[in-house]
């Protein structure tokens, strides 16, 4: 059969031509990639990173053989013209017990350091590590540091250099808090604590997002992770410590202050002093904050005044609702949220 | 028309089902590529997140419910009866029944496309947007207050009903039709794959039977077993549905691999290397497809030693799965393999599939998965085992059984392409998602921003993606040119060694003239010990008894839709008049005599 042969050529062809244009595509001069799994910076995500690579290894290891074993096949076993019928062979009992065995001689291989890292990334951090409790909200996220007495939102500072327990729930349906820099992914689920637990010696900022679909939104339940020197930490913490500022008389931001006192914003919203809202992320520093709306949008003035002329525009789903208020009056809450440092 | 309505043939019941599957094929197609359009670019505004959700939702529920089980079951009918030397399946009626549910149940569902305005939604839509795996408790009242998760609950009941009228209608069938001297193991593969599937399917649909109870319990009567304020638990659904899910991704798969098991041999003019093995093999995947549910919930925090013991359970699964791709590979070897499209699609399904096996390894192994679940590369990994595996598998079967089906060859000029575009689309379309996933891509996202760095693998998978559709229409063709042919297909076209090869295509209503009498694995052709079966006579011998048609399968289907829509509108009259249409429907259908 001729046409066989042709047909048969071309599939070393084509996947070669896959092979090449795929690595086009990810060779060097390409973007950076902010959630990569393969830049791990904490012991948590080390760990997996080694198990994922000794893995792999293998999976290259048997990709190669039995797809080169398959192509073989294929390829001296083509039909011939008046070549005698193939043996009837039924099959080969010790052939049967080699392939048996081999992969399962592999996947001890596997197995092993599996279940070994299992138990070393189960979650539990050593004495003195920070606590941080991280509670999933459609769609952003609120963070509290119990030992601290402080809280924050959607970005979540760290110490480099101290181990950090992480304790997760959820307040409504099931989120996932995933990292990829500093570990694996655990999901948040209302009723329940889990915990993850890493070290990072790496100072940055590190992205992450929601892994488990959980409405409308959750392409936008974005987030970051800031870990800093202790020294810079703590005097964050001072800052998220202190009451929050009080503007000077006359200013925009007083008149701001006035504004959301007397508008929707103190429903949801805390400020202490001002209002006790809680089903909102706490306001009391947002000035302060690099990013709104669930790591969405930088904090800039531009978003600040999008988000709140209209949340559900520019985030499908936002629980805020569109805020009615005049050009002036908009202009002094922004004011107002920004000398929130 | 009439004879198509009423018909209980299970050639002409194979033939609905394939139509029917092959049109929600379709259907979940284009879903998938309104999803890779959308994905094209970052920050696209093609579709809304709204929208979105609900393409991925329904892509995912008409792939596994509406497209590859009944395309797997229109070959278990089609195929069945005519491989264990039978006239039609045990309960014909019942038969019928599975079918026309499963129609009823995937027009339910897609129902939800343009049922919006009927509740008073400010849009058109109002199909599920919950993800096909409809996670508790975002599927609970509160946090999915539309009528769009009840659509959903409801229409995957329906289908279910089908699901097991089917599995225990086949397990009979196949147990006690078989013609004499055909043991079981004489059984063809495809054959012992379907009882595995089968048994699969009666012990893994009551599990989402009750889950989807339970969460029709908490959404229309206020119970909590899935709302964490009232006490319940959501990781419980988790469990049932992945009790569930799990088993399916075998009851997916197993028919493709029995497709393969007859292919191979056939064009390679072999015996299948290792035929117990094999078989046994099978089995094994079934049994162990139960104890592997949890890997599907590392994320969930069960602790490291349920995380331990569902990693290793896992793991082993690779080892049967690996077993028969090594005795495929070992049918081949030796042989004299003749270049066909069903040989190409099922040598595509060893390729691809093992792509799909290997990364499954990669995240048998727990802590290895925290990097990887709910990620593109999960996505490519379902896919290589769902596309590269069972789809590529049931096209092997088209081109090898559609002579038989149909009386008339498919074109092989335009099969071939059919072959490579799809090879290459899927490719395309899939490999790139390893590394979007793996540069922290998560699923099921409508948007992502092009700081993430993974336009480029995005746009490739799109690519990729139209390359199949493509690919899909060169087939449709194909399959549609063939109605206006002349008949041109010989009884046997290939040289198949099972019984299907000896009646005429497309065989006879009563199949064979004479049940034969079986001596051997492969009746047809020569082997050590026997030589190939006499041929059959022409004309029956004496007269042949078959039931006539019935109204009353299609009649007692109608009615669940019916319950379905009532429930949905909070009517509980139009729920009491389905549910009398049924009790009616199966009361007549019980004293029905076998003459019309």
């Amino acid at each position: 059969m001729p046409r066989g042969r042709i047909y048969f050529d071309a599939v070393p062809l084509v996947l070669a031509a896959v092979l090449v244009l795929l690595s086009a595509c990810s060779g060097g001069g390409g973007p950076p990639h902010p959630q990569s799994i393969f830049a791990p910076k904490s012991d948590f995500s080390i760990d997996l990173n080694d198990l994922f690579k000794n893995i792999f290894a293998w999976a290259v290891v048997v990709f190669v053989i039995v797809e080169t074993v398959l192509l073989i096949a294929i390829a001296r076993y083509r039909a011939r013209p008046g070549a005698p019928a193939p043996k009837p062979v039924h099959g080969h009992t010790f052939l049967e017990i080699g392939w048996t065995l081999a992969p399962a001689l592999i996947l001890v291989f596997i197995a092993v350091p599996t279940m070994r890292t299992i138990f070393a990334t189960a979650g539990h951090a050593p004495e003195g590590a920070l606590r941080v409790q991280v509670i999933g909200h459609q769609w952003w996220w609120e963070y509290r540091y119990p030992t601290l007495n402080i809280g924050a939102a959607n970005e979540l500072h760290i110490p480099a250099g101290t181990a950090i327990q992480v304790e997760m729930t959820s307040a409504d349906v099931i989120h996932s808090f995933w990292v990829p820099a500093l570990g694996g992914k655990r999901d948040l689920i209302q009723g329940r604590t889990n915990r993850i637990a890493f070290r990072t010696d790496s100072v940055g900022e590190y992205w992450g997002q929601c892994a488990e679909f959980c409405g409308t939104s959750h392409a936008n339940m974005r987030l970051r992770v800031i870990v800093q020197p202790d020294s810079v930490f703590e005097r964050w913490v001072d800052l998220q410590r202190a009451a929050p500022a009080t503007p000077a008389k006359g200013s925009p931001a007083e008149q701001g202050q006035q504004i959301f006192r007397r508008s929707a914003c103190i429903g949801c919203h805390t400020i202490t002093g001002i209002s006790a809202g809680a089903v909102g992320p706490n306001l009391n520093h947002v000035g302060g904050r690099g990013t709104i709306a669930g790591a969405l949008f930088p904090n800039t003035t531009e978003s600040l005044r999008r988000w709140i002329q209209n949340a559900p525009a520019a985030k499908p789903g936002a629980l805020m609702p569109p805020q009615n208020l005049s050009g002036p009056d908009l202009d002094a809450v922004i004011a107002y949220l920004q000398s929130l440092k | 028309m009439k004879s198509w309505l009423t018909t209980t043939d299970h050639k002409r019941i194979g033939l609905l089902y394939f139509w029917t599957a092959f049109v929600f094929f379709l259907i979940g197609g284009v879903e998938a590529l309104f999803i890779r359009a959308q994905l094209a670019r970052p920050e696209n505004q093609l579709v809304s997140a709204e929208t979105f959700n609900q393409l991925f939702t329904m892509h995912g529920t008409t792939m596994v419910f509406l497209a590859l089980m009944p395309l797997s079951a229109a070959f278990f009918n089609y195929i069945i009866p005519l491989q264990i030397g039978a006239r039609d399946v045990a309960f014909p009626r019942l038969n019928a029944f599975s079918y026309w549910v499963f129609l009823l149940g995937g027009l339910f569902l897609n129902a939800s496309f343009v049922a919006g305005p009927l509740f008073g939604a400010d849009r058109l839509s109002v199909a599920p947007d919950a993800g096909w795996f409809g996670y508790a408790n975002l599927t609970s009242r509160q946090f999915s207050p539309g009528p769009n998760v009840d659509f959903w609950l409801l229409g995957l009941q329906i289908l279910g009903i089908a699901s097991l009228a089917a599995g225990f209608n086949f397990i009979v069938t196949i147990l006690n039709m078989r013609a004499p001297g055909m043991r079981m193991l004489r059984l063809p593969v495809f054959t012992w794959m379907t009882l595995v599937t089968q048994f699969l399917v009666i012990t893994a649909f009551p599990v989402i039977t009750v889950a989807l109870v339970l969460l029709m319990f908490d959404r229309f009567f206020g119970t909590h077993f899935f709302v964490p304020q009232g006490g319940g638990d959501p990781i419980l659904w988790q469990h049932l549905f992945w009790m569930f899910g799990h088993p399916e991704v075998y009851i997916l798969i197993l028919p493709a691999m029995g497709i393969v098991s007859e292919v191979l041999p056939t064009f390679s003019k072999k015996p299948l290397f290792g035929y117990t093995v094999v078989v046994y093999s099978g089995v094994l995947i079934g049994f162990l497809g139960w104890s592997v549910w949890s890997h599907h919930m590392f994320s969930t925090g069960l602790g490291p030693i349920a995380d331990s013991v569902f990693a290793g359970t896992t793991m082993l699964i690779a080892i049967p799965t690996g077993v028969k791709i090594f005795n495929w590979i070992g049918t081949l070897w030796g042989g004299q393999i003749r270049f066909t499209t069903a040989l190409l699609f099922a040598v595509g399904f060893i390729a691809m599939f093992i792509i799909g096996g290997l990364s499954g390894v990669t995240h048998a192994s727990a802590p290895s998965d925290l990097q990887q679940t709910d990620t593109y590369y999960v996505v490519a990994h379902i896919h290589y085992v769902l596309f590269g595996g069972t789809i590529l598998g049931l096209f092997s079967g088209i081109y090898y059984w559609w002579p038989k089906m149909t009386g008339r060859f498919l074109s092989e000029g335009m099969g071939k392409v059919h072959f490579w575009l799809t090879l290459i689309g899927m490719n395309l379309a899939f490999f790139p998602m390893h590394f979007s996933g793996l540069l922290g891509m998560p699923r099921r996202i409508y948007t992502y921003p092009a700081e993430l760095g993974v336009t480029r693998f995005n746009q490739l998978s799109t690519i990729g993606a139209f390359i199949i559709g493509i690919a899909t229409l060169v087939f449709f063709w194909n399959l549609l040119r063939t109605r206006w042919r002349p008949s041109n297909a010989p009884p046997n076209p290939w040289g198949g060694a099972t019984l299907e090869w000896a009646i005429p295509s497309p065989p006879p209503v009563y199949n064979f003239t004479v049940i034969p009498t079986i001596a051997s694995r492969l009746p047809l052709w020569q082997t050590e010990r026997h030589g190939p079966m006499t041929p059959l006579p022409d004309r029956p011998p004496a007269p042949i008894h078959m039931p006539g048609g019935s109204w009353w399968p299609m009649i007692t289907a109608f009615g669940l839709p019916v319950m379905a829509t009532g429930a949905l509108a909070h009517l509980i009259p139009i729920v009491l008049a389905g549910a009398a249409v049924v009790i009616v429907g199966i009361y007549r259908w019980a004293y029905e005599p076998f003459e019309m």
